[in-house]
């Protein structure tokens, strides 16, 4: 592995960020867009080059792909706990290189079109730079320390460009909200670093992961309620992992973050930064698997499946087509954590690791095709909403076509991407429990349906009125799409498993003919739904859901999580836990001022006194301090 | 003696002979050429601080009242650099001072009469020693706060904090009287074997820790900070909050550590305590306060409960985590007041509100200030983060888990106001934003100096291994 390469993917973007963050006021528009671009471009090539040369030059040793590591000391904590700096080369931080690298080029190449005009252009094109090289640096890290550090940087630029209209309240609040809910689960993974380090004495992935390493041989010696502490810490990490990638209960910012320019939404909110989470559950997955017989495996497993059914639901309900991809990455993420959740180790056994990351591969295509095409049809019509569209086929047939791969790929119509993937899942959530199986099927109608009500809803339907004719993207937006088109119906036909496997050494993968057979008619029933209820202008679909009645108002209200976050934050967090604490969180929470001016108002009046101004007071206050702690400690504490 | 061991005290010899150089160059500069004085105090510091790295032997003089080991010399070294970088840092003000009064020079002598007095009450070898070291730390530092004698504020600060501070130093004398009665000896030394904790010494030592807690504003010893701070002029704000309080904070762990490890039951809780209510009380005034320097003034005390969480432990890493601590916090500090000072001594600018879309039209001094206040903050990669990580594992090790979770309670709370300035400087776009500006020469090179040094401390690790080592010396 040559380690310039390696050094220079993450380093070229974080250069642009630096100059176009530095020089934002002397560069023109035009060269930023360049500069980004190209930067990204030559990020990719190494990137695929890194891949190339890993997968088929250096390839297989003893049937194994080796882990290549290079890094260096960078704080020597105590004598046997080190926080390293380096890269760590294997296959999934090779698939995740061509992931991060194909995905950034093409938003960077799109937004170039989509952002033209806007005041801030060059400040979007650093901030993109600067989430993509967190996003390298996520990847490529040799240890949890490491990869913290990334991840709480990903979450700055991922606050920057959510917040990115600054001047849009929604926008504001939305960023806020995201930074707050990962920060909460953030603090669950740093405790979760902690413990690691505490009882393994090292941060390192290769050693926490090695059957004989520390973790995993003596999980059992020490333990709190009844589990293994390690078990304990692998929790908490994967909270930061859920937080991150919008898992049930901590999903609430990710429709918000739709606030944020499309084309973020399509890089940070479908394909990269909300998969970390599958990412860090894979980067463990040995840990996870083999510590207390895979005890917080299982919890993966479940809250994936959970969230999967839960956002699907929600899904079909919404009228804001970003906020219905929104619901559905998270169900697709749900679908990639359980397929982890379920996996085994060994050959066939993991199959479930190997379609999770298969599916995540397939996924960020086409979810970011389906993004960058949702995009450009609000780009043409100004609008989120699918009311204001409608026969919109017409007039973007490149957005029209493409958009429809990226839904029959999503649906899981077979030969397109999302059909191999999904079928592995299912393989591998069959094979290890019956339940999560009819969950995954369920879902994958579920998906099939609500992805075509809104592609009929767009693109076909009645014409609103529209102000201006709506006309087709231009070509540098139109490019990406096709691309990413490409990629959703070829994608799928690569020999995965061969490359990426819990146990790096590759097995051959059939197709389960009757259960892929299952999930293709799961699949076109949906379809066939909502070709029914919303191809044609009719009141089906309108009869259908007040059927549903109370249900249905649920649902479309995402089931009232953020009401009902709010009620634990309002009135039962903020009215028992100690005051200067609940106070504090209340105007996190409310977004405004008001709650800390009142609050250190009713402080600082109760303490004004204190801070007069006259010498006199604090003189009283010094001598009455000497006293207090004179007598405190002499008479009380030491006797 | 030999007079080679004179060489022990080279720091302070050093220091002495600019002071008197400066004297008599006074007096032969013209009137009108005043201002070059700035040129030849800072060329004559900058060679001592130079010099002040050259390696240094250990050993003591006078019988025990002075000594230095590789610890003190480092840390005299760090005091250096941080004055070198505040000279800088206050250079244009000073000049326009100079024109505008006709005098000038003697900010540098007392500013370095001050830190002569810091060096001896670091090297201090018994009471007696420690004693005159703190006066003359203190002394010249309330003529420098009515240094812009035309202004109210500024002779109001003086007036508070020498009144302020003969108070403690007298407190502080009487509890080192009482020291002395129960152990016969003002040698540290001495006291380290005789010491026990009777009544009588237990009162002696609270209110000499008192007249130290003064200098770090601990509270309840904190109140004349935000006063004086926002009083004085900026440079005299930024050596109070950096190196006095650096200094104060480097000589109470080494008393702590060995003179009063006797007591070390006693002082373990007294600390526990005194570490919450500083860092509540810092935090909480900090939250609403619109003058810059106010705002840091309670973000400084806010701090000095974070050094004291490190200090209650006891112990080599925990030695090695303060000074790690300490030092990282001066260099924040020193960045963050230069900005306030850059702004102020070009637009005379010191609110909050004042800096409401400094990013559009000064984007460097806003990038400076955010590195120094995401320092100050804790957050990572910046060298601040690690500082808190490791004060918080020295002081969890020790098992104080309360105590680290309400100190991360407060890291969180002082990252909002931290974000405030933030968001003022970068979100706001501000009716009356200050205009673009650049600042001088020495004014570049002073925050250049700052930052360089927060971020070599958080990333260049064999720093934190050099202080780790010679914190053997103390335990």
């Amino acid at each position: 592995m040559n380690l310039i390469n390696l050094i220079l993917i993450p380093a070229i973007p974080l250069a642009v960020f630096l100059v176009l963050g530095i020089f934002s006021h002397k560069i023109k528009p035009a060269v930023s867009g360049v500069v980004g671009v190209a930067g990204l471009a030559t990020s990719t090539l190494l990137s695929f080059y890194t891949a190339w040369q890993y997968f088929f030059v250096l390839g297989k040793l003893d049937g194994v792909y080796q882990t290549f590591v290079e890094k260096i000391t960078w704080m020597q904590f105590t004598e046997s706990l080190h926080i390293d700096m380096g890269v760590l080369i294997d296959p999934i931080s090779v698939m995740m290189l061509i992931v991060v690298s194909t995905i950034s080029l093409m938003v960077h190449i799109y937004s170039r079109g989509y952002m033209k005009g806007d005041d801030g252009y060059t400040r979007f094109f650093a901030y993109l730079s600067l989430f993509t090289f967190s996003m390298y640096g996520l990847v490529l890290a040799t240890n949890l320390f490491q990869i913290y550090i990334f991840w709480e940087l990903v979450g700055v630029s991922s606050f920057l460009l959510i917040g990115y209209y600054y001047t849009k309240t929604s926008a504001i609040a939305a960023a806020k909200k995201a930074f707050i809910v990962t920060r909460f689960a953030d603090f669950g993974f740093l405790i979760g670093i902690f413990i690691i380090g505490f009882y393994t004495n090292t941060f390192d992935f290769q050693t926490l992961n090695d059957p004989q390493g520390p973790a995993i041989l003596t999980w059992a010696s020490s333990s709190f309620m009844g589990l293994s502490v390690i078990t304990w810490a692998l929790i908490l990490i994967f909270m930061g992992g859920a937080g991150k990638s919008a898992m049930f209960p901590l999903h609430i910012w990710l429709p918000d973050a739709m606030e944020g320019p499309t084309p973020v939404s399509a890089l940070i909110h479908a394909a990269t930064m909300v998969v970390a989470g599958v990412y860090l559950v894979a980067r463990l997955f040995p840990m996870f698997y083999m510590v207390e017989d895979g005890f917080a495996l299982n919890i993966v497993a479940y809250v994936g499946a959970f969230s999967a059914l839960f956002a699907a639901i929600i899904a079909i309900t919404q009228t804001d087509i970003k906020r219905v991809l929104a619901f559905s990455t998270m169900s697709q993420l749900g679908y990639m954590m359980m397929s982890l959740g379920v996996s085994g180790f060994d050959g066939h056994e993991g199959v479930g690791y190997m379609a999770s990351m298969f599916h995540l591969f397939t996924h960020a295509m086409f979810k970011a095709l389906l993004f960058l095409g949702a995009g450009s049809v609000i780009h043409a019509v100004h609008s989120n909403y699918l009311k204001d569209m409608g026969g919109l086929r017409k007039y973007m047939p490149v957005t029209n076509i493409t958009f429809l791969i990226a839904a029959l790929a999503i649906a899981g119509v077979p030969p397109l991407a999302g059909f191999w993937s999904k079928d592995e899942i299912l393989v591998a959530a069959y094979e290890n429990s019956q339940f999560l199986y009819g969950i995954g099927v369920f879902v994958a109608g579920l998906t099939a349906f609500y992805m075509f009500r809104i592609y009929f809803g767009i693109f076909w339907g009645k014409e609103t009125n529209y102000k201006h004719a709506p006309h087709e993207s231009p070509f540098s937006m139109t490019l990406p799409l096709m691309i990413l088109a490409i990629l959703s119906i070829g994608a799928g036909f690569i020999p995965f498993s061969e490359f990426v496997t819990a146990d790096k050494a590759g097995f051959a993968t059939h197709i389960n003919l009757e259960l892929a057979a299952i999930a293709i008619v799961a699949g076109l029933l949906g379809i066939v739904l909502a070709w029914i209820f919303y191809k044609k202008e009719n009141d089906l679909a309108f009869r259908f859901s007040n059927a549903f009645g109370r249900f249905y108002t649920w649902t479309s209200h995402k089931f009232y999580f953020d009401e009902i976050y709010l009620f634990i934050a309002r009135r039962i967090f903020f009215q028992s836990v100690a005051a200067p604490i609940a106070k504090f969180d209340k105007k996190i929470v409310d977004g405004t001022m008001e709650g800390i001016g009142n609050q250190t108002v009713v402080v600082s009046r109760k303490i004004k006194g204190m801070q007069s101004g006259k010498v006199q007071d604090y003189a009283f206050g010094f001598i009455g301090g000497v006293v207090i702690l004179a007598l405190v400690f002499i008479y009380i504490w030491t006797n | 003696m030999e007079l080679n061991s004179f060489l022990l005290m080279r720091h302070e010899i050093l220091l002495f002979s600019i002071i008197l150089l400066l004297l008599i160059a006074e007096l032969f500069l013209p009137r009108n050429k005043k201002s070059s004085m700035i040129h030849l105090a800072l060329v004559f510091f900058g060679i001592h601080t130079a010099v002040g790295f050259l390696p240094l032997a250990e050993g003591s003089l006078f019988g025990g009242m002075f000594r230095s080991n590789e610890m003190i010399h480092f840390f005299k070294g760090v005091l250096n650099i941080g004055v070198f970088t505040l000279l800088l840092q206050s250079a244009q003000w000073l000049e326009k001072n100079m024109l505008k009064q006709d005098r000038g020079t003697e900010f540098f002598l007392l500013l370095f009469a001050s830190l002569l007095g810091m060096y001896f009450m670091i090297s201090a070898g018994d009471f007696l020693m420690f004693y005159i070291g703190l006066e003359l730390s203190t002394l010249p530092v309330a003529a420098l706060a009515a240094f812009e004698i035309m202004k109210r504020e500024s002779g109001e600060a003086a007036v508070k904090f020498i009144l302020s501070a003969a108070l403690a130093s007298g407190v502080s004398l009487f509890g080192i009287s009482m020291l002395y009665a129960t152990n016969g000896s003002i040698y540290f030394e001495d006291i380290m074997s005789t010491l026990t904790a009777t009544n009588l010494t237990l009162l002696g030592f609270i209110l000499f820790f008192a007249g130290l807690a003064f200098k770090i504003s601990l509270v309840p010893f904190h109140f004349w900070t935000a006063d004086v701070y926002q009083g004085a002029p900026i440079s005299i704000a930024s050596y109070l909050s950096v190196i006095s309080k650096g200094a104060a904070a480097f000589i109470l762990m080494i008393l702590l550590f060995t003179v009063l490890k006797p007591l070390m039951h006693v002082w373990e809780p007294l600390l526990y305590i005194l570490a919450l209510a500083t860092m509540f009380t810092g935090n909480l005034f900090a939250l609403r306060q619109q003058n810059m320097k106010r705002f840091l003034a309670y973000s400084s005390i806010a701090q000095a409960g974070f050094i004291l969480l490190g200090l209650v432990t006891g112990t080599q890493l925990g030695t090695a985590t303060v000074v790690y601590f300490v030092t990282i916090y001066i260099f924040s500090n020193l960045a963050a007041f230069g900005v306030v000072q850059a702004i102020s001594s070009q637009t005379g600018k010191e609110n909050m509100k004042d800096y409401e879309g400094l990013y559009r039209t000064n984007p460097k001094l806003s990038l400076v200030m955010m590195l120094a206040l995401f320092s100050l903050a804790g957050i990572p990669p910046v060298a601040g983060f690690f500082g808190k990580f490791f004060l918080f594992t020295a002081a969890a090790s020790k098992g104080y888990y309360l105590l680290v979770f309400l100190a991360v309670v407060n890291v969180t709370i002082s990252l909002y106001y931290y974000l405030l300035v933030i968001r003022a400087m970068f979100l706001r776009k501000g009716e009356n934003p200050i205009p673009f500006f650049k600042s001088k020469i020495y004014m570049k090179l002073g925050l250049f100096i700052a930052v360089m040094g927060m971020l070599a401390l958080g990333l260049y690790s064999p720093l934190y291994d050099y202080i780790y080592e010679l914190s053997a010396a103390f335990n």
